[in-house]
């Protein structure tokens, strides 16, 4: 009896938690997003309310409406905000791996004694604040900024490069602020890798790129993806990276969120965005968790 | 995976590794700069921190990070590892699908989304908003990490262990206790590790929950971000960038040497 | 005159001084940094043989079979296939198919896929590649598992699909690494039966690392015993067994009882060797008998020693000591006797019959003898 109540209560106590934290936040958003913008405190019409009972609700349900996701369609800011986050994700995504694989590769390869070294180098930056590590690259990136000074005492330009405030700089700061969480994924299928497999493919006639093609990178896939996702969702609803290092002309759906939110108070639009945001990221969060539990499963 | 190191692999590695850490360590040089002008070099100096000491409004900031960062780890340690074993010991069970969701979900939902639903929540059922929306908050979304760090450890630990503790006499729970806790230990402990620097970092979910008198240290950063690069900034960096490097070789090195010690063992 | 073990063999390109040597490596040397994986080796195998590398892990085996495939280069020396020098050919490039230790199956590819990987990188068009992979199929018997992975296999299944891939390409020489040391004792060897056939059939030179003597023994043509980068030995399994030139091949291959003494006498055939068993007389090794007085140790197999209870009378060599260990393992009996001096000898016997009256037990006094010739005595 003792044994099936603590056992009950391992799973109900973080359930009940993550329902009432997280589960229903969300159902919270949804309802705004579908209400009237009202201005006063809090800034938005309650729609309904489990307090007035069934009747009530289901009268009020038929006053539910798309409204604030038609304002969302009908004003080209919204759209294109979504396009240009899916657009600099993506693109930040490919820039990332670009880097990361080399990297990770190269990890792989190193004697095995340092490789515990190396992994922990990649590591620690993930423990240093976001915050600071992208603050660092204003410092650098800025009109009067140590790269331009570099790059002007170089002679290798006349005038300073016009870096921050453009999307350049979120670029750089998406690559940089996700970089380890590219490398960490590709880095762990890399090192189980047996590499016989790639001297049997040398072996059997292949040449050293052939080889890699075939074999390493090929087995490499599982962690590719992974690391593509857990640098493509997140990026997406960015917000930190295009407002510090981005432009006026950045738009990013993270920030163009905050900004209703905070500048404009619209509570619904926020909440619109959001349940948008989500619904685009939909597919590549299954495909995540999916990844996330089959490898769950490879483990036991 | 073993070989040859060719000068290929050790390039990716040095130029990776160099644009991983040159920001940073620019960063700290400059918090050492005479000038105000964070990129101009005028000579060493400390004065930086010694203004960051009669900063007040700093000081506050990270007496309210602290707290938050120490109250929320704590307890979403003890929410995540019970999620981990939910998920690992229970392999059915009603809504475990729901539930194996929700662990996840946080790890890569956009912070601004968890942020905004979180406040809306609050407001919702009109719980003033403060130092412990903040806590809450920060609880939630490392309880999924904490839980997915010591899941990984679970899923390796070897469960006849448990049962030869059964064997020889203890109740299942104790056996929890006395042997599968102690084992998975260190998981747990960097867990709290994760979660403490997850509540130490983050900016947009504090600022989406917090209310007046608790804005956390990030939020102070970022305000003053906002308004251009200043030596005092890169101060602050520096020193949480010093507490949590030395926090994490510490970790890192008293690891390696229990490890060691068990290889001797 | 009599030859050393029991199988005369036709088989023996090595003892004809016209033969051309099929791999040769010439004075071959590889270092990994400070430490001496292979030093100053040359070694001749001929075409179809049965060629296998033996020794504890270490020794440089895998080192001189990983350089014959092209994934090391010699530090110094050469080597030579069918005359070619190999020297700066790729891995790719070679006529050598190596089976790997761990199989190195690729777990992305079906069975068939894996097969056909060598013939497509060939360039051969798919008819053929079909009916190619097809018949290594039916060679390994695994026709019905064409489509699977390599994760859905066993252990015996996927060391036949690594076979397969192999010899798939119509390799000259293949090489193979530890191939049955995944298996377990039975399957082992019956697959060294398989082995042996399929060589046979397809008329392949092969070469092969093991550490383990038995299969070496059962397989080869001929074995050579590595000890820390050289060749310790090089023979036929008889001679290997029958005529160790040293203590460690004595040692390294089945069992083997080894007394120390110094040489007192000697003539033509044999030496007497005295030390805390008394005098002990063996046949010698070699032409040159070493000098009187010089340290030699006397190598003896179980099985060439008969027990008994008594005294035994006119016999080159008797020991007496005390039964200290019995060991039945149904085929033969094995005997530990603790000689006065202390040093413990191992002696077998075949259990020929059933029913044995009165065997020995633990305790008793008994005598071992053995002839003159049934013992080497070995100068190192």
């Amino acid at each position: 009896m003792m044994r099936a109540i603590t056992n009950r209560l391992v799973i109900i106590i973080p359930y009940l938690w993550l329902l009432f934290f997280f589960l229903l936040p969300f159902m919270i958003v949804l309802r705004i997003a579908l209400s009237d913008l009202e201005y006063g405190a809090p800034p938005y019409t309650p729609q309904f309310s489990l307090a007035d009972g069934w009747n009530v609700m289901w009268e009020k349900l038929g006053q539910l409406d798309f409204e604030n996701f038609g304002f969302l369609a009908s004003d080209s800011l919204y759209i294109n905000s979504y396009l240009s986050s899916l657009q600099i994700a993506f693109f930040s995504t490919i820039l990332t791996l670009l880097l990361g694989f080399p990297l990770a590769y190269g990890m792989a390869r190193a004697p095995s004694g340092i490789r515990p070294t190396l992994l922990m180098l990649v590591i620690l930056p993930f423990w240093t604040s976001f915050l600071i590590r992208v603050y660092a690259w204003i410092g650098i990136l800025k009109q009067e900024g140590l790269l331009n000074q570099l790059l002007l005492w170089l002679g290798l330009i006349d005038t300073p490069l016009e870096i921050l405030s453009t999307n350049k700089a979120v670029y750089i700061g998406i690559v940089y602020s996700y970089l380890p969480f590219m490398v960490l994924p590709i880095y762990s299928t890399l090192e189980k890798m047996d590499e016989s497999l790639v001297e049997a493919a040398r072996d059997l006639g292949c040449t050293r790129i052939g080889a890699f093609w075939k074999v390493t990178a090929r087995l490499a896939v599982p962690g590719i993806l992974a690391g593509c996702l857990l640098v493509f969702i997140p990026a997406v609803g960015e917000f930190v990276i295009p407002d510090l290092l981005g432009g006026s002309g950045t738009l990013m759906i993270g920030k163009t969120l905050w900004t209703e939110f905070f500048n404009n108070s619209d509570w619904t639009v926020a909440s619109a965005i959001a349940i948008v945001l989500l619904v685009v990221l939909v597919v590549p969060i299954v495909l995540f968790q999916n990844a996330q539990a089959r490898a769950a499963e490879a483990g036991r | 995976m073993t070989g040859r190191w060719s000068w290929f692999n050790i390039t990716s590695v040095v130029v990776g590794f160099t644009f991983l850490y040159l920001p940073i360590v620019l960063l700290v040089i400059f918090s050492f700069n005479e000038s105000r002008l964070v990129t101009v070099w005028a000579g060493f100096s400390t004065k930086w921190y010694g203004e960051l000491f009669q900063n007040q409004g700093i000081l506050d900031a990270a007496w309210v990070t602290i707290r938050v960062a120490l109250i929320s780890a704590s307890v979403a340690t003890v929410l995540g590892t019970l999620a981990a074993v939910a998920l690992v010991r229970f392999p059915r069970f009603n809504g475990r699908t729901v539930f194996t969701g929700m662990v996840y979900a946080p790890l890569v939902m956009p912070e601004v989304i968890t942020g905004l639903s979180l406040l809306l929540l609050f407001v919702a059922i009109n719980f003033a908003r403060g130092f412990w929306t903040v806590t809450l908050a920060h609880i939630t979304f490392s309880l999924c990490f904490v839980a997915v760090v010591v899941q990984s450890r679970l899923v390796s630990f070897d469960k006849s262990l448990e049962e030869a503790a059964q064997d020889l006499g203890c109740p299942p729970f104790q056996a929890f206790m006395k042997v599968t806790l102690p084992v998975i230990f260190p998981a747990v402990i960097s867990g709290w590790m994760l979660a403490f620097t997850l509540s130490l970092d983050d900016l947009v979910i504090a600022s989406f929950t917090s209310g007046p008198g608790a804005t956390t240290l990030p939020m102070k950063i970022y305000s003053q971000v906002r308004l251009g690069v200043t030596p005092e900034i890169n101060a602050v960096c520096t020193i949480l960038i010093a507490i949590v490097t030395s926090g994490v070789l510490i970790a890192t090195i008293l690891n390696k040497r229990r490890n060691m010690q068990h290889k001797h063992n | 005159m009599p030859s050393l073990g029991s199988i005369r063999r036709s088989f023996a390109p090595w003892d004809d001084p016209a033969a051309k040597p099929y791999i040769s490596f010439k004075n071959v040397t590889k270092r990994f940094g400070d430490f001496v994986a292979v030093d100053n080796l040359s070694l001749d195998v001929y075409e179809r043989e049965f060629f296998s590398l033996l020794g504890p892990s270490g020794c440089g085996k895998t080192t001189l079979l990983r350089m014959l495939a092209g994934f090391e280069e010699p530090t110094e020396g050469e080597i030579f296939l069918d005359g070619q020098s190999l020297k700066g050919v790729p891995p790719h490039k070679r006529p050598v198919n190596m089976m790997f230790q761990s199989y190195a199956l690729f777990p992305h590819m079906s069975v068939a896929d894996n097969i056909a990987f060598g013939l497509k990188q060939d360039g051969m068009e798919k008819g053929a590649r079909d009916e190619r992979v097809a018949q290594m199929l039916k060679l390994v018997k695994l026709e019905e598992f064409a489509k699977r992975k390599p994760d859905q296999l066993s252990g015996g299944q996927r060391q036949r699909v690594a076979l397969a891939r192999a010899v798939a390409k119509r390799p000259k020489l293949l090489l193979l690494d530890e191939p049955l040391g995944a298996l377990d004792k039975k399957l082992r060897e019956e697959t060294q039966f398989e082995l042996m056939d399929l060589q046979q059939q397809l008329g392949l030179t092969f070469m092969i690392v093991t550490h383990d003597q038995e299969e070496a023994m059962t397989m080869s043509d001929r074995i050579a015993v590595m000890d820390k980068g050289i060749i310790a030995q090089i023979g036929t399994p008889a001679e290997i067994y029958e005529a160790p030139n040293s203590r460690y091949v004595a040692d390294f291959i089945g069992s083997g009882n080894i007394l120390e003494g110094n040489v007192a006498s000697s003539d033509d055939a044999h030496v007497t060797i005295k030390g805390g068993d008394g005098e002990i007389v063996g046949a010698l090794r070699g032409s040159k008998a070493p000098a009187n007085g010089e340290a030699a140790w006397f190598a003896i197999r179980p099985e060439k020693m008969q027990v008994s209870r008594s005294k035994p009378e006119n016999v080159d060599n008797a020991l007496e000591g005390e039964v200290w260990d019995i060991a039945y393992l149904g085929d033969m009996t094995i005997i530990n006797l603790k000689l006065d001096s202390g040093n413990v000898v191992q002696a077998s016997m075949i259990n020929r019959s059933r029913l044995v009256e009165d065997p020995i037990g633990y305790d008793e006094r008994i005598w071992l003898s053995f002839s003159a010739d049934s013992g080497l005595v070995l100068e190192r």
